[in-house]
């Protein structure tokens, strides 16, 4: 069984709620990346998103555009995710999801990046900027490799074109929280809450929110409205406020800790 | 006129926008109901006379359409072969054959109820055609440009200011027009709902490439009637420069069908293909996906985008229309290449033996034509686009000519 359908089948029996920790493969540099990995899981999130480092991030504000560069001038590239993601997998069994553009994933060959994928434990394949249009180059030889598809709705996607999208939904559903790139502020609780409810009509498949996510009250908000949330940039900032030497593992873990409370109670 | 918009001259692209491998739509999900809502709207006004109609007047009355089909004699005799014409968009209003893509956009973001409109620019001139169209129908306007192109083509950066835009600088990456258009991309993504992106090349996701092509089509439909009634019969070949290339498909797009007619898209050499230092997309790239859809790109084998590089604010782009992937791997366009140095060259001949100063991305062209002419007999005929005047890249030139002194 996959390890993501595992991780929400437990979520089911105990109604608990699912954290979501995404950072940029290869940030700073891919040995303090490791770390920061680590301390992800220390702070005990349940998914890590492993983001791909690309030159052309379209999708992201300036806090992913900044930790790409940091990544890709620190010499990181596909094989060293797959790396990485190889040795968050010699330690756990979280479920790993990879966050990429399609760029990296065509330009180094799709059937090579899922054997890769495969080979590093990774669980899952995010890709932002393959919209449902373009899937069929992609998802059938993935899915048949053992890996989920992660399907983005927008705030702008309309019904039919929901029910389209989802009648392949695997792993979770990514709800994208506000029309703009991942780390904007200013999202709406009320027509987020509506949204995920629509989702949950079409779909059985878990509800995780993310792109404008990145605080404690901002999660404990959305515990009631959605399975999860995504959280992002708000991680990448503590990597972007600290210098390329300095260890900020234990603030890391001291932050996912306190979005899991924020989750967790009430 | 006999522009129609409609006459196909092949089936491409298919309904989501393929050319054979090339195009199609990779941009996230939110954008993805505007291109569709776009697209359906697209089709709906180009299938409308009054629509057409409405462009038409526009194109000939605001923008000074037809422009002259110009036999260049001087140059012609100085290039010892084939006749060249010269195909001139540099006369259209505003300069460049930019202006005939964003009055069709903008008069389409109008009719969709649009009040607000955007805009990437790299060497300007689709910045201050689309201010223009903006001004013209009463709409917001706000262009994304690169800081290092705001350096190198000032000029239009005041036009535009002029015109009621406001220019947004860019300073992620390298300061270019592959920045200016991610910027433009992401600041779209968050004002989708009531606002109209106006891309300026046959580039990004569907239903761009074959808009902007049908749009721009004006200027092969035009030779196409002009040298009939000039020579008699079709040309021998096309030249035209290719950055993203949308003067180009303009003008190959009627000749197509044409076997007779030989077609060549020129690309810039930059420092010396050799050298890295480049933005010849389809001479030294390979097939990958940016800004929205598939086609040619410079890259690492990790997918990674390389910086291009070219004097030519305008030909400076890493990627290419994915019309012109397809036509370079069926083989119809021959695709060339032409360095700084040869443009420049080209800039200065066509200024002292014609008349004429050309832009730098035209000059490419003339360099190339002038090249092929040489093989050619004097009975053959060579049709260049003029894709838009040099006023703005004197500066460009100047600097130029003073470091090589100094070198």
């Amino acid at each position: 069984m996959n390890r993501i359908d595992k991780l929400f089948e437990e979520k089911r029996k105990t109604g608990g709620k699912t954290l979501v920790g995404f950072l940029t493969a290869g940030d700073p540099n891919p040995e303090k990346s490791i770390d920061n990995l680590k301390a992800l899981i220390t702070g005990c999130v349940d998914i890590i998103e492993l983001g791909m480092p690309f030159s052309d991030p379209m999708a992201d504000g300036p806090v992913i555009q900044q930790a790409s560069i940091r990544a890709l001038n620190s010499g990181t590239n596909a094989d060293k995710v797959f790396e990485l993601a190889a040795k968050i997998r010699e330690k756990s069994q979280i479920p790993i999801v990879l966050f990429s553009y399609y760029n990296p994933i065509f330009t180094y060959g799709k059937e090579k990046f899922i054997q890769k994928a495969v080979e590093s434990g990774a669980d899952g394949l995010l890709v932002v900027d393959l919209p449902f249009e373009e899937m069929g180059e992609l998802e059938p030889e993935l899915t048949k490799a053992g890996l989920h598809l992660i399907k983005l709705i927008a705030p702008t996607t309309g019904t039919e074109r929901m029910i389209e999208i989802l009648k392949d939904a695997r792993g979770f559903v990514y709800f994208v929280s506000m029309t703009g790139v991942t780390g904007s502020g200013g999202i709406d609780i009320t027509s987020i809450k509506e949204s995920v409810r629509k989702i949950k009509e079409i779909t059985t498949v878990p509800v995780c929110v993310g792109f404008g996510v990145s605080t404690p009250d901002q999660a404990a908000s959305l515990r009631n409205a959605a399975d999860g949330i995504i959280v992002g940039s708000a991680f990448v900032k503590i990597i972007e406020a600290a210098g390329a030497d300095e260890d900020v593992s234990g603030k890391i873990t001291g932050f996912a800790k306190k979005l899991k409370k924020a989750l967790a109670a009430g | 006129m006999t522009n129609s918009l409609t006459e196909k001259k092949n089936n491409l692209p298919d309904k989501n926008g393929h050319f054979g491998m090339f195009g199609g739509r990779y941009v996230a999900e939110t954008l993805m109901p505007a291109l569709l809502e776009l697209e359906k709207a697209y089709y709906e006004n180009i299938g409308d006379s009054s629509f057409r109609t409405e462009l038409n007047m526009l194109l000939a009355d605001y923008t000074g359409r037809p422009t002259p089909l110009y036999y260049a004699q001087n140059l012609s005799i100085q290039a010892g072969g084939a006749k060249i014409y010269l195909k001139r968009e540099d006369l259209t209003h505003t300069g460049a054959h930019k202006i005939n893509n964003t009055l069709g956009q903008v008069l389409l973001a109008k009719r969709m109820g649009k009040r607000k409109v955007i805009a990437e620019t790299g060497a300007g001139q689709h910045g201050v055609a689309t201010a223009t169209a903006a001004a013209l129908f009463g709409m917001e306007c706000k262009v994304f440009m690169g800081v290092e192109d705001i350096e190198r083509q000032a000029p239009n950066v005041h036009r535009m200011k002029l015109l009621g835009a406001e220019v947004v600088p860019v300073s992620t990456g390298t300061g270019t027009l592959k920045d200016a258009m991610n910027e433009a991309l992401r600041y779209w993504v968050s004002v989708v709902r009531d606002t109209f992106y106006v891309i300026g090349s046959v580039a990004g996701p569907h239903p761009y490439p074959v808009m902007v092509r049908d749009f721009q089509r004006i200027i092969g439909d035009e030779a196409k009637s002009q040298i009939m009634r000039i020579e008699g019969r079709l040309p021998d070949m096309l030249v035209a420069c290719v950055g993203g290339g949308s003067n180009a498909m303009g003008l190959f797009y009627p000749f197509l069908d044409d076997a007779g007619v030989a077609i060549v898209g020129v690309e810039a050499a930059g420092e010396g293909i050799e050298t890295g230092n480049h933005a010849a997309t389809l001479t030294a790239g390979t097939p990958g996906v940016l800004h929205g859809s598939k086609s040619y790109l410079l890259q690492d084998e990790y997918g990674q985008v390389k910086n291009a590089f070219s004097i030519s604010a305008g030909l400076d782009y890493p990627g290419v229309g994915p019309e012109h992937s397809w036509l370079k791997t069926t083989g119809r366009v021959r695709y060339e290449s032409v360095t700084d140095a040869e443009a420049v060259d080209a800039f200065m001949l066509l200024s002292r033996k014609e008349g004429i100063i050309p832009a730098l991305e035209s000059s490419h062209a003339v360099a190339r034509a002038i090249k092929e002419a040489r093989n050619m007999g004097k009975n053959h005929i060579i049709i260049v686009s003029l894709s838009g005047r040099g006023d703005k890249d004197l500066a460009s030139v100047e600097n130029y000519l003073r470091s090589k002194e100094q070198k």
